[in-house]
């Protein structure tokens, strides 16, 4: 239970609703086509949650990088080698 | 530099970009840019981000010079580093929104052309770094010639796309300089252009940094065996 933190359930929970907001469709009635935010400007915001999704995965990468350079940094400080 | 504010800042301006960048309004004044406007909140910051990391690399090159120590020269060299990351991700996006709004990757514009030279002469800085056996040399020699590599990227990025003219935005030779006129950038566009060049450059310092610190847990380690 170690590994299963706050953050990770919070992450997790908030991408599942989100999918769950971009599975809610409006149909326009003459052409059947979906109009909801996510179908609008030529689906062009189908690309934003794919690059937020790309940027949030790298910033999550460095962050942990980050800590594993801090956490080897500790170690030499405190003289464990 | 070890702080983390200056990390959230740079999570929050980049998710910041990365959503407004595609919501925010933008002027559509006539069929050719249309949409693709908006790679100037990931394409150009690039070009700030690289900038900014090699005016720090040659900073800690000039301290180098003076103080003769190592760190210096392990600061300018990770900053020249990354600096080149970044300015081979604006070249390839340049080239990728080129192809759809001038024809073709590689149209041998001024500030393309001035763009590879300028990444090559930093191309030149690790090919020289790797060329001596000798640290101290190889310290002080690269330090001397990132010198004038700083001195050349102003005149093949600022300077030399001036002189004739450019496809790239107020290019039109002596009158502007191609692809600087912030003042013509609509308000609502320019409240999502700089936070964006600040978080892609806060994100370059970064992860300069971390490599930074790599190297010297490495060299720690080196020392004790």
């Amino acid at each position: 239970m170690r590994h299963f933190n706050k953050f990770k359930v919070v992450l997790v929970s908030g991408l599942l609703l989100f999918s769950f907001y971009a599975l809610a469709q409006n149909m326009d009635l003459k052409t059947e086509e979906p109009t909801d935010f996510m179908h609008s400007n030529g689906k062009i915001f189908v690309v934003m949650v794919v690059v937020i999704t790309i940027v949030t995965g790298l910033l999550i990468y460095v962050i942990n990088l980050d800590r594993k350079i801090r956490k080897l940094e500790k170690n030499i400080l405190s003289g464990k080698v | 530099m070890n702080k983390a504010w200056w990390k959230v800042l740079c999570v929050l301006l980049l998710l910041y970009t990365c959503s407004m960048g595609f919501l925010v309004k933008i002027p559509v004044l006539d069929g050719r840019l249309q949409q693709s406007i908006r790679n100037l909140y990931f394409h150009v910051p690039m070009w700030f981000c690289m900038q900014t990391l090699f005016m720090v690399s040659v900073i800690y090159s000039i301290l180098r010079l003076r103080k003769q120590d190592w760190k210096s020269d392990l600061y300018a060299v990770e900053f020249a580093r990354t600096g080149l990351i970044f300015g081979l991700m604006g070249i390839t996006t340049g080239a990728i929104w080129a192809n759809y709004q001038w024809g073709e990757p590689w149209s041998g514009d001024a500030k393309q052309n001035g763009a590879a030279i300028a990444l090559l002469i930093y191309f030149a800085y690790f090919i020289l770094r790797g060329s001596f056996q000798d640290s101290e040399k190889k310290a002080n020699i690269s330090a001397v010639y990132n010198i004038f590599a700083f001195a050349m990227l102003f005149p093949t990025l600022w300077i030399l796309p001036r002189m004739t003219e450019s496809l790239h935005p107020g290019g039109q030779g002596s009158e502007g300089n191609p692809a600087l006129n912030g003042s013509d950038l609509a308000p609502s566009m320019r409240m999502v252009f700089w936070p964006a060049v600040f978080g892609w450059t806060l994100l370059g310092v970064w992860i300069a940094t971390l490599r930074i610190r790599l190297q010297k847990i490495k060299l720690h380690y080196a020392t004790l065996q």
